[in-house]
């Protein structure tokens, strides 16, 4: 009877280790607090150039994050790139003239959407276009453009 | 001439036969499972041996990887200024792959080798005959447990073997070569991700366990009933599994992070 309840104890044990194990590689390890932003509205934003933005890249105002970007398609009719943002409902006091930029997290760091609220009385809803954008800084360009200017002097 | 082809003729069939065997082991293996929900007790055990026991070389052995892979990580992002991105690196290896495969080759070494042996045994005293004739099923009372107990230890072991991984990261990363503890962590949830990393480690590792103890418990059915036999059983397990441990890890890695 004593190596049964041995045998019970041990596995229990066991099983807690390893749940517990997966609790903290969910918690402290991997970022699953973000699926908690199930309640949300998206709008769109047209950029000239998205340079490397992906998908789950996050959206951020003043650089705290309320929602990531969730599609990335070409538009052929406007010929621009169709970003799609999903935004915490909760975060439903955004201008309809918020400016919408690609950033850079660092120099060679990832590119997130910067949003950067207007003046507007009315605000943005679901399905709504963000009408200001700025297009992604790429260094291809920008070097491009300093030789260029080198050479004109 | 004739002889060559012969014996190629003759090792395919064998390698074949083989094959099958295996398989219809599997699906007997798979009709008696509702042992494992009427006697719990039996699986119980067998989850002790074989899960409890091999607990303390995968928590030294995860300890030890996530060090040492800290150490590594840590001299190349140097050289770029990225040593804050150690946490991101040693998470994500350990949770994706060295988790995972490791903990499977661990596995296979510790449990999957003692299964043939055991089985290999029982099989050579003719315990199993014996069983049979008491008209005591053996796929209920011995293989059944063992099978599941494996299968359920391995993804535990893999879970418990990540997280001890990060610590020992952290603890080198942290404590010897300074880096910041908070861009430890922070760095580490930007990149990791619950449902692409973590949760297909943990599938890849439900889908090692199932191999390696099938593999295991097959070689000591299947197992010559000498000496020689269950030594060259026990060595045809470690061998077998490991590879298909490295192989099948390929083949996920490619379905779940390959197209993306």
């Amino acid at each position: 009877m004593m190596k049964v309840r041995f045998f019970e104890l041990a596995v229990g044990v066991f099983v807690l280790l390893g749940i517990g194990a997966l609790f903290y590689l969910a918690v402290q390890v991997s970022n699953v607090t973000d699926y908690h932003d199930r309640d949300t509205y998206e709008v769109t934003g047209y950029f000239d150039n998205i340079g490397g933005l992906k998908t789950r890249a996050p959206v951020t105002v003043s650089g705290v994050r309320i929602g990531r970007v969730v599609d990335i398609r070409y538009d052929p009719e406007r010929f621009r790139a169709e970003v799609v943002l999903a935004i915490r409902s909760e975060h439903d006091y955004l201008p309809m003239d918020t400016q919408a930029a690609i950033h850079t997290a660092g120099l060679l760091g990832e590119q997130y959407i910067a949003l950067e609220p207007g003046g507007d009385y009315e605000t943005l809803q679901d399905g709504d276009e963000v009408m200001f954008t700025q297009s992604a800084l790429v260094l291809e360009n920008l070097i491009g453009r300093f030789m260029t200017n080198m050479g004109s002097d | 001439m004739t002889d060559a082809i012969a014996s190629l003729g003759r090792s395919s069939i064998n390698a074949l036969a083989v094959f099958g065997r295996a398989f219809v082991f599997l699906l007997r293996l798979l009709a008696s499972l509702d042992v494992v929900v009427r006697r719990f007790g039996l699986t119980m055990v067998q989850i002790y041996s074989v899960g409890v026991r091999s607990l303390v070389i995968i928590v030294v052995a995860g300890l030890f990887v996530g060090m040492v892979l800290a150490y590594q990580a840590y001299i190349t992002l140097v050289n770029f200024g990225a040593a804050e991105a150690l946490g991101g690196v040693v998470a994500l290896s350990l949770v994706r792959e060295l988790g995972p495969v490791v903990t499977a080759l661990l596995f296979a070494g510790r449990a999957g080798s003692a299964l043939t042996a055991e089985l290999g045994l029982m099989k050579t005293t003719e315990q199993l005959s014996a069983m049979e004739m008491m008209a005591v099923n053996p796929y209920r009372r011995i293989f059944a447990p063992r099978f599941v107990a494996g299968f359920v230890s391995m993804p535990l072991l893999a879970a418990i073997f990540s997280a001890v991984g990060v610590m020992g990261g952290y603890l080198v990363g942290v404590g010897l070569l300074g880096v910041d503890s908070g861009a430890y962590f922070s760095q580490m949830q930007s990149v990791t991700d619950w449902n692409e990393d973590v949760l297909s480690g943990v599938i890849k590792s439900i889908v090692f366990g199932f191999v390696v103890t099938w593999i295991a418990v097959f070689q000591g059915f299947n197992a010559q009933p000498t000496s020689e036999g269950i030594s060259r059983a026990t060595t045809q397990t470690v061998v077998v599994s490991s590879l298909a441990v490295l192989g099948l890890d390929f083949i996920l890695t490619g379905l779940m992070f390959g197209a993306g």
